[in-house]
């Protein structure tokens, strides 16, 4: 049905804001890890979060799971205020999403095949016939399809990657969140999956928010970026647009600059006199 | 500089937030049971693991601790020419306090450590986190299953303890060391009561126990640091916590239920 025959109060699957975040604040005991953050994630779309290791990219991932609560400001998720949100009914809003864990969060006591069922076993009331034949799709589209009897264990590191990525989407969701799915990845598997992502995106309509520091992996594929430093966004645009960044930071951080204006030394006393006072102590 | 009151005001307000905490857990986790009705079989394979699983170390405990039992009762009322009183000796010990305390110490060894260390990994894993993204309940789908297994396991386990406990008596009393096996039956049912001591001892003091053990159990390890030395301490932590409250417990019920306060 062409989208001009929708009506009017219907936003076509692929069209619009899904997640909106505005004067987003977050602590950990005393110390800021977001301070006033406002981003947009477009439907249909792959928007990549991009920092240094320990910005926050994992947390803003959890707050808009709901896993955590903000401090302060709004989070929105296809119209819906997550931090707002009963159990039940955040529970309603996960099964329309899929996260994608940094280290895979395979159940290590089910063999593949029923890792990708879990999520269609527990919310859906399929006859087992129809899970085994949605479950080989899911797996052939990861290109594990051959895999389904092994355990986590039996696994490489890609592959448990891409089997996670499959019970990920297994229940068609709105949506899938990738924490650091790059990281630790040998270049074959890095190839595999940053083309998995892109092509599962654009095949099932997907919104896809990718958290990494993986700069050429996560450009190559993102349609749009986010760049996260000392709790703000400090810059944001498409892949070309951050490339041409007048900004030193950017210029630092997309390509992999050892020092600029985040210094590669953490805070310390000078260096001399450290040491000559251990001398003289 | 913090000083000496400081730290155990420091350490005080912590112990009462975890036990806060820990009450908090044992209400969610009671709500959750309800989903086992809808599945039962996730019931059924954490029996197996907890139950099942447990039967070799209680079984051969059971029957040593009752055969030194016979051993030492012999030794002692041989004196007093007592050797009839056997088997009510070895069946009082048993069931009153042996029975359900040595059940309970072997559980928190074999499957309350067992549970922290799988609970404290699925964490550490991210398993848990993955699961609650996924809109499935933890407390329901991998706790409530555990926690009531481990409540039915439990005193099932002590009168098996105890049972093979009693044989373990009679086979030293009777088959080794020569006792009327008459005599040895005999006295035990005229003197251990149904209610006062099987009632209170196998079966309420094993449900306190296997109450306390599932519940420290599966708290330490949902509370352990996600890293591999908070599933260590967790599981260390398990193991002497539930000893303690155990032991703790089985002083007060004991206290309570045969009439000395």
């Amino acid at each position: 049905m062409p989208s001009s025959a929708l009506p009017s109060d219907v936003t076509p699957p692929c069209e619009g804001q899904l997640v909106t975040v505005r004067g987003l604040s977050f602590h950990r005991g005393e110390r800021a890890i977001f301070r006033e953050v406002d981003l947009d994630i477009p439907r249909g779309k792959v928007t990549a979060i991009m920092g240094p290791s320990g910005t926050g990219k994992t947390t803003l991932l959890r707050l808009l799971g709901g896993q955590i609560r903000p401090d302060a400001g709004l989070i929105e998720v296809d119209g819906l205020r997550v931090p707002e949100l009963g159990r039940l009914e955040l529970y309603q809003l996960r099964q329309r999403m899929g996260m994608l864990f940094q280290s895979g969060a395979l159940f290590t006591d089910l063999n593949v095949f029923d890792n990708v069922a879990f999520p269609l076993r527990e919310h859906t009331r399929l006859s087992e016939n129809l899970i085994h034949t949605l479950v080989l799709m899911k797996l052939e589209a990861v290109g594990l399809r051959g895999a389904r009897e092994l355990m986590p264990a039996e696994l490489s590191g890609g592959m448990a990657r891409r089997v996670a990525l499959a019970r990920a989407i297994a229940l068609d969701p709105m949506m899938v969140l990738y924490d650091e799915p790059f990281a630790g990845q040998d270049p074959i598997s890095m190839g595999v999956l940053t083309q998995l992502i892109r092509t599962l995106n654009d095949a099932l309509c997907l919104t896809s928010i990718i958290v990494s520091h993986d700069v050429k992996e996560t450009a190559a594929i993102a349609d749009y970026l986010y760049l996260l430093s000392d709790g703000q966004i400090v810059e944001h645009g498409t892949p070309a647009e951050l490339g041409r960044s007048p900004s030193p930071w950017v210029d630092q951080f997309m390509h992999a600059r050892p020092d600029g204006p985040m210094s590669f030394h953490y805070p310390a006393p000078a260096y001399e006199s450290e040491l000559l006072l251990r001398d003289a102590a | 500089m913090t000083g000496p009151l400081e730290r155990l005001g420091r350490w005080a307000l912590e112990r009462l937030t975890a036990l806060g905490r820990a009450n908090l857990f044992l209400l969610r986790l009671l709500g959750a049971l309800g989903f086992l009705l809808r599945r039962p079989g996730l019931l059924v394979k954490q029996l197996y693991a907890v139950g099942v699983l447990s039967l070799p170390i209680i079984l051969v405990s059971g029957l040593f601790v009752g055969m030194v039992l016979g051993l030492q009762g012999y030794a002692n009322l041989v004196y007093f020419g007592a050797t009839s009183s056997l088997g009510t000796v070895v069946a009082l010990s048993l069931v009153r306090e042996l029975g359900p305390v040595l059940t309970a110490l072997l559980y928190a060894g074999r499957a309350g450590s067992a549970l922290t260390a799988e609970i404290g990994l699925m964490k550490a894993t991210e398993q848990l986190a993955s699961m609650q993204m996924m809109a499935v309940d933890p407390f329901a789908r991998v706790l409530a299953p555990r926690f009531l297994a481990g409540f039915v396991a439990v005193p099932l386990l002590t009168a098996i303890f105890t049972a093979v406990g009693i044989l373990g008596g009679y086979l030293v009393a009777v088959v080794q060391l020569g006792v009327d096996g008459g005599a040895f039956w005999a006295q035990m049912q005229a003197r251990v009561l149904l209610w006062e001591d099987i009632g209170n001892g196998v079966i309420v003091k094993s449900v306190v126990f296997a109450l306390l053990a599932n519940w420290i159990a599966l708290f330490e390890g949902y509370e352990a640091h996600p890293t591999s030395e908070g599933v260590s301490l967790a599981t260390t932590q398990t193991v002497v916590v539930t000893s303690l409250a155990v032991l703790g417990g089985d002083f007060l019920l004991t206290a309570l239920m045969f009439g000395v306060w």
